[in-house]
């Protein structure tokens, strides 16, 4: 009997988290609007999830691009059609791997340190204290930083891809000397703007969405403890990557049919 | 001072944001005028046109002429109708110009290839093309292949 009884807190326990983070999405919401008035709260908030990610995401696309540059000749040539690397690796880089591999790495770096500082701010009281100044906390810390998540993620996304592209060419034309009108030409022939770019862009407006979302909640929400802390950031890693991951599959099998 | 400095990464970091979109969307993407929108329309009717889709290419001596805009089926006589929109700097075409659809390569994509014929009036908006060529369905192909080898035994 007790096992159900456990069952049942642990289903009602979840319930609420899901009620929580759905009211607190709607306040940040509400919040986001009105923090565009301190715009200056905003920009920091860029610099620290957007900018001192910047680092990361650019070696990733690099490495990223040029292995599929790599993989996809060894592949294509078997069949005689290298010509159409350079369209294997933009569709890949600007479909799936831009938007998905930003939103994971961005997850790693800028989301668990959104949710660290913000736990860190509740554990210390720092979020209490706000509340005693009659400053909203919500407004003052959780509005610019879900703003800058949200803003900074398709921004990276783009990069991520256009550095991806130049990767793959690096490779394709300059070591394994396919020629470089061919490369570009087949991109260009095959990638549709609306068709392949702009929906990733989507996708990456709904990762950035999701993942600063999980982000601040789970440090908004955390247990005011060391040990919460650190569980609240490890848990916004995991759920983010793989609410990210099974999004992407939902994303693509509506976009595209 | 610490303020400026982090304005003018974030600055920077939004510049070069847009410029990968800008990228992504004329280099990478065909936004930069390559597709012919405002061009005028032919048609031609083909008994099989295998596997060309919609947005392959039109072409005449190998140059890009325009784009297959639509593919669908005549109502009356069960042809598929190959609208495409050419590029209107090409207005000179002769109205017995020819189609066919070719494959770029063993294993490449299909393409509308036009045979420029001798007429002296040219094509305009709206015209079709009477003279065209199917695709090769490899099918058909080993089949009549097969045909003209044992029609050949009997004799």
């Amino acid at each position: 009997m007790d096992w159900v009884r456990q069952l049942g807190r642990w289903a009602l326990e979840n319930m609420q988290r899901w009620g929580r983070s759905g009211l607190f999405l709607l306040s940040t919401l509400a919040a986001s609007v009105l923090v565009l008035r301190r715009f200056e709260l905003v920009v920091q908030q860029v610099f620290a999830v957007g900018v001192l990610t910047l680092i990361i995401i650019l070696v990733s696309g690099l490495f990223v691009g040029m292995v599929l540059g790599l993989q996809g000749y060894y592949t294509l040539v078997d069949f005689g059609a290298e010509s159409s690397l350079g369209l294997v690796v933009a569709l890949s880089l600007t479909r799936e791997l831009g938007p998905v591999l930003t939103a994971l790495l961005f997850a790693g770096r800028a989301g668990s340190a959104l949710t660290a500082e913000i736990g860190l701010m509740k554990a210390t009281d720092q979020l209490a204290a706000m509340e005693m100044m009659a400053v909203d906390p919500v407004r003052r810390v959780i509005a610019p930083r879900f703003l800058a998540g949200f803003v900074s993620m398709p921004l990276l996304a783009a990069l991520f891809t256009a550095v991806g592209v130049w990767g793959g060419n690096l490779v394709g034309v300059g070591l394994l000397g396919v020629d470089s009108g061919v490369y570009w030409s087949a991109m260009r022939d095959g990638v549709d703007v609306y068709e392949d770019v702009l929906n990733g862009v989507i996708k990456s407006l709904v990762f950035g969405f999701m993942v600063t979302w999980i982000a601040v909640f789970e440090g908004y929400d955390a247990v005011p403890t060391s040990e919460g802390v650190s569980r609240a950031t490890t848990r916004t890693v995991v759920n983010a990557s793989l609410v990210v991951l099974a999004l992407d599959f939902i994303l693509t099998s509506l976009m595209f049919e | 001072m610490q303020k400026r400095v982090i304005e003018l990464w974030v600055g920077a970091f939004v510049l070069a944001g847009v410029a990968a979109l800008g990228v992504l969307a004329f280099k990478v993407g065909n936004l930069s005028g390559a597709d012919v929108k405002d061009g005028f329309k032919v048609t031609a009717h083909f008994h099989n046109i295998g596997g060309l889709t919609v947005k392959a290419p039109v072409s005449m001596a190998g140059v890009r002429v325009g784009r297959v805009s639509n593919i669908f089926i005549d109502r009356d006589d069960y042809t598929a109708v190959v609208e495409m929109t050419l590029d209107p700097k090409y207005d000179n075409l002769p109205t017995d110009t020819s189609a066919s659809i070719l494959t770029q390569g063993l294993l490449g994509a299909q393409y509308v290839g036009l045979e420029p014929g001798g007429e002296d009036r040219y094509l305009k908006d709206g015209d079709r093309l009477d003279i065209t060529q199917s695709a090769l369905v490899l099918e058909q192909l080993i089949g009549q292949l097969l045909f003209s080898k044992a029609g050949g035994e009997d004799k």
